[in-house]
């Protein structure tokens, strides 16, 4: 078991012939990941990366089967590309992109909840679940299979967590990178609650950030529907307010979304804090290990 | 992005809401013009800078006199005004914005936001309006009416009345308001805004409504849209070197302490600057050179970092996922000889090829600290720059 990708997942790739794609893709397929084929519009009927090259989603997803995609189509473009995965009624879309319009992500967003469809990101490293399937750019070789679930909003801090619990020998059963945007398509709670349902995983790391009041809702929902262990980092105490912090979501204004107020809710709601980004895989392993 | 008063409500009034009559003033021979033009008895004089907080630090003036408009106008011009809400140095005026004096009957307060809890549209009215509006919602939250548009973006008449209700508006403003709340999410949604705050929002000693002030924030991510709205961008209410590192794909943020920090992805720049506070250092920077790290990019965030002369050490922490560590550590080589940095190096890069890139950094004889310890590595260079 993990959550949202396993060996069972057939995917498309949306942009499949640009570099990223391209590279991105070949280690997705090299980490054994069924990816079927992809989409670009104009060039249907080409190979590429040894697979074939669909005009649209709906003829990709009736050829192959598929019922994941894996997004790397220009944000100019990505409106299209989310909505056309959206009609083709996929499970699950994972965006890549960085950059989109929040106004698209609000339309998007309202559409998938209606229809059912789970999606990812946008501007997020994507969905690893170690030795079963990659969709997303996270560096395969600091993953291991394992029983903690990870989510985070940040990239490379997540790789930094991912690192830690596999040094401390416990695994991944699963990562999820829900992107640092103000409307991203999943939240934490989401995820949470899969990670919960999960049988394999045994304890969950949170990587949250400044800005919003998403760690604040997770914190209530831990408290209330999560009886794994979880431990949760935020990341920006030293940032200063009104300073936007890289990610569109790292914005704090009017003493809101502070990395101290985050804190403060996850505590008291019983979840094990660390200060330091360098503590996570120790305080996960002491969590799941006392 | 944001936009001056006079960008915000030029697009009102062609979005057909209710703004006072004004002119603008660029230089000091366009004073006598514009007070000419505009033909009024009294007039509110008001500097334009991205920042609050203008009226106390005197960037605004109510006057009947046009000796003081012209004395107002010759003082601020091409000379930096500082509020509350800026650094020390201030927000160049290179703008005032001439306007009507309105009387004020009451002030009222309209706000659109992207409310990421609801995912929506959030509109924010309070008939407390005219002052700081997240203390009205602390104090008086029953004075806080809140209405979330569905994805169709449309509002309905029930939420209008229930907004205009809140604001205490009688029948022929409520009439105004249909279409002014109307006008306004449109051009919301028309322009990519993150955020329009209109406050106050008055009522006149007429009974009618006004925009007497105007306050727009732009979602960054949709302006390969919006052309108008590009042109409108005043880069010198920006930070100078915030400005140069964006042109090189880095996204640098000044902050004031001592250890200058190079960090790849946003998250883990800002955990960076949180351990370096942890071991009792302040960062001097945040700094994400992005994903695609390289000889070119890291040459340019070295320049930025180092024209802060606060900056005593720098931490360089680079987690290589797909960006492999050796082409980092040859491009940090190479920089720092480029550059010719005195400044004592902490390095610490993990992951792909971490190891063939310490052999590198070490082989150059340069003044760089290699660790691989997170913890460590921070604390070496809080050390150094003490």
């Amino acid at each position: 078991m993990s959550i949202l990708i396993d060996n069972q997942t057939i995917a498309i790739c949306q942009g499949f012939t640009g570099s990223q794609a391209t590279l991105h893709c070949s280690q997705s397929i090299e980490y054994g990941t069924n990816i079927a084929g992809g989409v670009t519009p104009g060039k249907a009927g080409q190979t590429h990366l040894n697979l074939p090259v669909f005009e649209n989603v709906s003829q990709a997803v009736k050829e192959t089967g598929a019922d994941t995609s894996l997004i790397f189509v220009p944000a100019q473009f990505c409106k299209n590309s989310i909505n056309e995965a959206l009609d083709s009624e996929l499970k699950l879309i994972i965006v890549i992109t960085e950059g989109v319009p929040t106004l698209d992500m609000l339309y998007l967003k309202a559409k998938a909840d209606e229809m059912g469809i789970r999606i990812i990101g946008p501007n997020c490293p994507g969905v690893i679940t170690p030795e079963q399937a990659k969709l997303g750019i996270m560096p395969a070789s600091i993953h291991n299979k394992g029983k903690v679930g990870i989510v985070s909003r940040s990239g490379t801090l997540t790789y930094e967590a991912v690192d830690q619990t596999s040094k401390e020998g416990l695994g991944q059963s699963s990562c999820v990178g829900i992107g640092g945007d103000p409307i991203p398509g999943s939240s934490f709670i989401d995820i949470l609650e899969m990670f919960e349902q999960d049988p394999e995983t045994e304890g969950i790391v949170m990587v949250g950030e400044i800005g919003g009041t998403a760690e604040e809702e997770a914190a209530e929902f831990i408290k209330e529907k999560v009886s794994k262990p979880v431990v949760s980092y935020i990341a920006g105490v030293s940032a200063p307010p009104g300073k936007r912090m890289g990610h569109a979501g790292a914005i704090i204004s009017g003493g809101k979304g502070t990395a101290e107020d985050k804190f403060n809710a996850l505590e008291k709601a019983g979840i094990r804090i660390v200060k330091s980004p360098a503590d996570i895989g120790k305080a996960i392993s002491e969590e799941i290990n006392p | 992005m944001n936009l001056h008063e006079y960008q915000a409500k030029f697009l009102f009034k062609s979005y057909g809401l209710p703004v006072s009559k004004s002119e603008l003033i660029f230089q000091e021979s366009d004073i006598d013009q514009a007070i000419l033009k505009l033909n009024v008895d009294s007039f509110v004089v008001k500097a334009q800078v991205h920042a609050g907080g203008r009226g106390k630090a005197g960037g605004v003036i109510l006057t009947k006199e046009k000796e003081e408009i012209r004395d107002f106008c010759q003082k601020w011009l091409g000379t930096n005004l500082i509020t509350y809400q800026t650094d020390e140095k201030g927000q160049p005026v290179s703008c005032i914005l001439l306007e009507e004096c309105t009387d004020i009957e009451t002030e009222l307060y309209l706000g659109l936001v992207i409310d990421r809890s609801s995912r929506s549209i959030a509109v924010i009215a309070s008939p407390d309006g005219g002052v700081d509006i997240e203390s009205v919602a602390k104090n008086n939250p029953e004075k806080i009416f809140k209405v979330f548009l569905d994805s169709s973006y449309k509002i309905k008449d029930n939420e209008i009345k229930k907004l205009s209700d809140g604001l205490e508006l009688n029948k022929s403003q409520n009439l105004e308001f249909c279409s002014l709340i109307n006008n306004l999410i449109n051009l919301f949604v028309d322009k990519d805004f993150s955020l329009i705050e209109i406050n106050p929002l008055v009522i006149d000693s007429s009974g009618k409504l006004n925009c007497l002030d105007g306050k727009i924030n732009v979602d960054g991510n949709a302006l390969y849209r919006q052309e108008e709205i590009c042109e409108m961008r005043d880069e010198s209410q920006e930070d100078a070197l915030e400005l140069d590192a964006s042109k090189w794909g880095l996204n640098y943020v000044t902050l004031d302490g001592t250890v200058g920090c190079m960090v790849n992805g946003a998250g883990l720049a800002m955990g960076t600057m949180d351990i370096i506070k942890l071991s009792g250092g302040f960062p001097a920077n945040f700094l994400d050179v992005g994903g695609a790290v390289n000889r070119e990019s890291v040459t340019e965030a070295f320049k930025i970092i180092v024209s802060d002369s606060k900056v005593k050490s720098i931490l360089i922490n680079i987690f290589g996922g797909i960006v492999r560590c050796d082409v980092v550590a040859e491009g940090i080589v190479y920089a720092m000889q480029d550059i010719g940095i005195q400044i004592p190096v902490v390095v610490r890069l993990k992951g792909n090829n971490s190891d063939i890139a310490k052999k590198i950094l070490e082989k150059s004889e340069l003044n760089i600290f290699s660790e691989s310890d997170l913890t460590r590595a921070a604390k070496k260079a809080v050390d150094l720059s003490k």
